[in-house]
């Protein structure tokens, strides 16, 4: 500890009484927060787990044999018949939970870890605006998120290829989807499912901004999540539940239809969004003037 | 499906306007107050409908001598008090009741309507005569004179109402019946209805009439025993039972059976039918194909009369009914022809099944529609056919059969039109060896094709050969599927001939093909029990009609589809933008430029109302170290709070060098901070802690003096590990060193000796001499009084939250006294 402690004492302050040095703009640059977060434990299993996923599944398949019809048509019907049915399954068994789960996770524990650790209070005075603070950690938990949704499709379509083989997707009401065709369509599914998720994602942001507990954030998204589900099976609910922030999640099978049917993702899409909208929205105004005390 | 039709007709009534809707209501009460009626069920606020029941006699038979009283309900025009009045039939085996859903919609759109029960069923007497001109179209004339004397029908003319007729198969045959006989039907609207029943019983596909044609036997089984009871043939005319009998036992009709079908045809009257026409048929429906409707329409129009056709997706077959859409479409057309309102249908409509709604679980059906009605045959393309000739055989006593179609079958269809043939798999359709398949090339663009497809076979073998031609739909793996589940029956002699398929609406994807189908055997047609085998091949491509000119609208989107993100997006600017603290403060005194930090009037109330800190003011100066002391919860770490920007403070503020401290205010960068302990991403080594914290400010690294922050931590090796490993002192150490990182002006440390043994106690007192001896300026909270005194120059003392003591050490300390025992005094605790 015989530091000199001289440092550059030359240079002027910044009229905006910054040090030297310091620019607003390049505060927590995102590439930064993408590797504070990368090197997390959490981040690895959860990605682990999305990846192993379609390999028991193979395995599964594998070991059970193939599926039987059992009366109603369904996907899990023709999952083993090719790499984009078997993609389109692994979407489908998650959809519901697993990938709710994941986005939870990378949206919810954002702000609330960094509050748990105590290292929020050191960004923020960096300083860190805590607009941009939260704009930063937004995209990057969005972007983690959405490779969620993404990894799961693609590693079951390698999964499948190496599995099942690669061909035309046939469809569980019958008939068959040439290959480009099937891409496409696989596009829409893909980037409908993103934005469905797009509410929970929002949820689990205005509680991970609201609490310092990242389970609490990610457990209370997810809580919510199975609570409008519970609503969505209440039938009695007649239209109500059509704004359900769940009951559209999967409407995406509409684009498994001979033509796609866009009255499903539409609205689902017109939900999830005008949600998400709000939720961030109150997130930003809530961490705006919120103290930091943790 | 009938609620469809009760939703639409709400609409309407909403749409009425409040003053026609009150008259509508006020109408009904006095109708009410009348009493002795009988009323029609009014739920969810529509208008009721009031129903008058009656027994009409009338005369009929070939010499008018046969009395029969028909049971009839008139349905009161609600809204006017003279209207134009609609004659509703029933359908085979069904009576004057099974129309009320259908009459109800019609009197409350401003009409009156006659329902009755035909001769031989419900309530009315008589036997069935199958709409016969010596029968029941006389029946009907004579209705349509007891029309003419109810004082709501509007008249075109002594006698003459101005009289729409509709209904459904045996109700829908009247109607053209009657408009073939009597002048005084102005408009008419058949629905599922026939042109000709020896075609409809004994079909040819190569169009050589019904003569030589094959038996439709199950349906006409159907048709003809449904009422069966007593007698074989229940209340049909013994010679009509007769008819039938014969027929079915031989397999093929006479000249008296043909004739007496052609009786009770529309097409016996085809050339005086000359009102304007809505048919209406259905796509699931083999008993009376679209080739039926299309002969009617094609009859009418000869006569110069306009026709508007429809195809929807149900029939006798089953499918959906699409009530709500054929109540509305009927509607608008007697509005047009009978009332001279709105701009009627469009000449051509096809209901499409567009999908599956995934949150009803519904099919949807989308019409499409055309402004001319281009007929069975328009754009014919020919598609090349492949398949050599190949050998079936009839098994002998006509089983096992191929299935097409089946009454009931009809909702397959509508699946097999979604996906091209879900059950394809699991429905035995083709019997072995009973099938020759021709395919064409996979389809290069989908194909829609409308209409009835036409080809040329090539038959070799025995006799006249009963064949089956059908239609399928092939997808890529090569499974085939019915397109529509009718077959075209025909029956040709050795040689070649033209086969017309059924007509349909279907699209074929890209990719698919179509497939020709010719069977020996079909469930629904006698075939013969004779064991044979003919050739069959094909020498034409098959010529696919098409119109293109059907365009179909999809269903809008409900409107908040668009306006509730839109809105969401408004309330949520609302939300961000709103709510802001106002603050006239300038940022900025000049005067203070040079002051590291000065604290006004620092007030900050918890919201449980415990008031942390209150009316603190005091000045730190260049060069300083200051200390900040007093008792847990005097509001030391609560201030810090506010000057990092952490806390918004309620009265009062902050100034590092003359700017004034808001969260994220960039003066902040030229403040180093350690407060309440240490903050780390733990799965990070100590190294990357820092290199990360510093590259999250956002200033370059060769600003952030690392080494020497490095050095003050003293980690050695263990800057490598993850912080997880660290101890209470090794991450105290290494929270210093990053609070020193790019060695700020302005130093705030809280309580930094804690988890410090002695040596390194020692050493951080002289760092911090060393770095406010520099110029900088250092702010040290501790509890650790004898700390204070031997590393600080001055000292502000707290208690409760209020300042109560600041200044240099020695001047609070006084001569000879330790900190110590000037603290307790000043927070008055201590003894003197």
């Amino acid at each position: 500890m015989t530091a000199t402690l001289n440092g550059d004492r030359g240079r002027a302050a910044r009229p905006d009484g910054g040090a030297p040095g310091y620019d607003v703009r390049r505060t927590l640059p995102l590439r930064v927060e993408v590797v504070r977060q990368w090197r997390r434990r959490r981040t690895l299993v959860a990605f682990a787990i999305l990846l192993v996923l379609p390999w028991v599944l193979v395995a599964a398949f594998k070991l059970g044999g193939d599926p039987e019809p059992d009366g109603f048509p369904s996907l899990v019907d023709v999952a083993t018949a090719s790499a984009m049915n078997f993609a389109l399954f692994a979407l489908f068994v998650s959809t519901g939970f697993l990938l709710v789960v994941a986005v939870a996770l990378f949206c919810g524990d954002t702000v609330a870890s960094e509050a748990g650790w105590s290292s929020l209070r050191y960004l923020l005075a960096a300083p860190v605006p805590r607009a941009r603070l939260l704009r930063q950690k937004l995209i990057v938990a969005l972007g983690y998120a959405a490779v969620a949704v993404l990894v799961l499709p693609l590693m079951s379509l390698l999964a499948g290829t190496v599995a099942f083989g690669w061909g035309e997707v046939e469809l569980p009401t019958g008939g068959e989807v040439a290959v480009g065709t099937a891409l496409g369509r696989m596009g829409i599914i893909i980037g409908y499912a993103l934005v469905s998720q797009l509410v929970v994602a929002a949820l689990a942001f205005l509680l991970s901004v609201t609490t310092d507990s990242p389970l609490g954030a990610v457990g209370g998204a997810v809580g919510l999540v199975i609570v409008s589900n519970i609503l969505d099976a209440v039938t009695a609910l007649g239209s109500w539940r059509d704004f359900l922030p769940t009951h559209w999640m999967y409407s995406w099978m509409d684009a498994l239809q001979p033509q796609i049917q866009w009255t499903g993702m539409a609205k689902g899409a017109a939900i999830s969004v005008a949600y998400a909208a709000i939720l961030f929205a109150l997130a930003f105004r809530r961490f705006r003037s919120r103290d930091v005390v943790s | 499906m009938r609620l469809g039709g009760a939703g639409r007709l709400r609409k309407r009534w909403e749409r009425a306007g409040r003053a026609k809707r009150w008259t509508a209501a006020g109408g009904a009460v006095v109708v009410l107050a009348g009493g002795g009626l009988l009323w029609g069920a009014a739920a969810g606020g529509e208008p009721s409908v009031t129903a008058l029941q009656q027994r009409i006699d009338v005369l009929d038979g070939p010499k008018d001598d046969q009395k029969v009283t028909l049971d009839t309900t008139f349905y009161r025009p609600v809204g006017r008090a003279k209207a134009p009045v609609i004659l509703l039939g029933h359908g085979f085996g069904g009576t004057k009741d099974e129309v009320k859903g259908d009459a109800e919609a019609l009197a409350r759109a401003g009409y009156g309507v006659l329902a009755w029960s035909a001769r031989g069923f419900g309530k009315s007497t008589g036997e069935i005569a199958l709409n016969s001109p010596d029968y029941e179209v006389k029946d009907v004339r004579q209705l349509i004179d007891w029309l003419a004397k109810r004082p709501e029908v509007q008249l075109d003319g002594p006698g003459d109402p101005r009289l729409g007729m509709t209904g459904e198969s045996y109700g829908g045959a009247i109607a053209l019946l009657t408009a073939g006989h009597d002048r005084r039907v102005d408009a008419i609207a058949p629905r599922i209805t026939w042109n000709d029943l020896p075609q409809v019983f004994f079909p040819d596909a190569t169009g050589a009439g019904p003569a030589n044609g094959v038996f439709k036997k199950l349906w006409a089984g159907l048709f003809f025993t449904s009422e069966s009871g007593e007698t074989a043939c229940g209340r049909f005319l013994p010679s009509l039972c007769d008819m039938y009998q014969r027929v079915a036992e031989n397999g093929k009709p006479d000249a008296a059976a043909i004739e007496i079908l052609r009786r009770s045809s529309p097409s016996a009257v085809a050339g005086q039918i000359k009102v304007p026409a809505l048919i209406v048929q259905g796509q699931s429906d083999s008993l009376f194909p679209l080739d039926q409707g299309d002969a009617n329409a094609r009859a009418i129009a000869r006569n110069g009369a306009p026709v508007s056709t429809v195809w929807y997706q149900g029939g006798h077959d089953g499918g959906a009914e699409e009530t709500s859409r054929l109540r509305g479409l009927v509607r608008d057309f007697f509005d047009q022809r009978l009332d001279s309102k709105g701009g009627g249908d469009p000449a051509f409509t096809v209901t499409r099944a567009g999908g599956i709604d995934s949150s009803t679980q519904q099919v949807t059906v989308e019409p499409a529609t055309a402004g001319a009605y281009p007929g069975l045959n328009a754009n014919p393309r020919t598609l090349p056919l492949s398949g050599r000739e190949q050998t079936i055989h009839n098994p002998a006593g006509g089983s096992p059969t191929s299935i097409s179609a089946l009454p009931g079958l009809g909702a397959l269809g509508s699946l097999g039109d979604l996906g091209g043939g879900a059950l394809g798999g699991q429905f035995p359709v083709d019997m072995p060896g009973q099938a020759a398949t021709f395919d064409t090339r996979p389809l290069s663009e989908p194909l829609q094709l409308t209409g009835a497809a036409t080809v040329r076979i090539k038959v070799t073998g025995d006799g006249d050969v009963p064949l089956f031609a059908k239609l399928y739909d092939v997808g890529p793996s090569g499974q085939g599927s019915p397109a529509r589940r009718i077959a075209a029956p025909l029956r040709t002699k050795a040689g070649e001939a033209t086969v017309t398929l059924p007509a349909m609406d279907y699209r074929f994807d890209r990719g698919h093909r179509l497939r020709l189908v010719l069977t020996t055997t079909d469930m629904g047609f006698a075939t013969p029990a004779k064991p044979a085998s003919y050739k069959v091949a094909a020498v034409s491509g098959l010529t696919v009609p098409t119109v293109p000119a059907l365009r179909t609208q999809a269903a809008p989107l409900p409107a908040w589809v668009w306006a509730l993100p839109l809105a969401a997006l408004a309330v949520a600017a609302g939300i961000v933008l709103t709510g802001r603290r106002r603050d006239t403060t300038p940022e900025f005194d000049p005067e203070l430029a040079d002051v590291p930090l000065q604290i006004t009037g620092l007030t900050k109330a918890y919201s449980n109302g415990h008031r942390a800190v209150s009316d603190l003011s005091f000045r730190v100066e260049k060069g300083q170290v200051l200390g900040l002391l007093g008792p847990n919860g005097a509001g030391k770490t609560t201030s810090l709070r506010m000057l990092m920007g952490l806390i918004l403070p309620d009265a009062g503020e902050i100034r590092i060098f003359g700017h004034r401290v808001t969260p994220g205010a960039p003066v902040l960068s030229r403040l180093g901070s350690f407060v309440e302990g240490p903050g780390f991403l733990p799965h990070l080594s100590g190294r990357d802690n820092l290199d990360l914290y510093w590259r999250a400010i956002g200033r370059r690294p060769d600003e952030a003096h690392l080494d020497e922050a490095l050095e003050i931590a003293g980690l050695g090796a263990a800057l490598e590990r993850a912080v997880r490993t660290y101890s209470q002192g090794m991450r105290q150490r290494l929270a210093i060193a990053q609070a020193m990182l790019g060695l700020p002006d302005l130093l705030v440390l809280d309580e930094p000796t804690n988890g410090l043994d002695p040596p390194q106690i020692r050493e951080m007192r002289e760092v911090l001499v060393r770095y406010a001896a520099a110029g900088r300026t250092v702010i040290v909270s501790s509890h650790l009084l004898a700390e204070v005194e031997q590393s600080c120059t001055h000292a502000v003392v707290m208690s409760r939250g209020h300042q109560v003591a600041a200044g240099p050490v020695a001047e609070i300390t006084g001569a000879g006294r330790r900190l110590e025992d000037a603290f307790l005094e000043i927070i008055g605790e201590g003894t003197p």
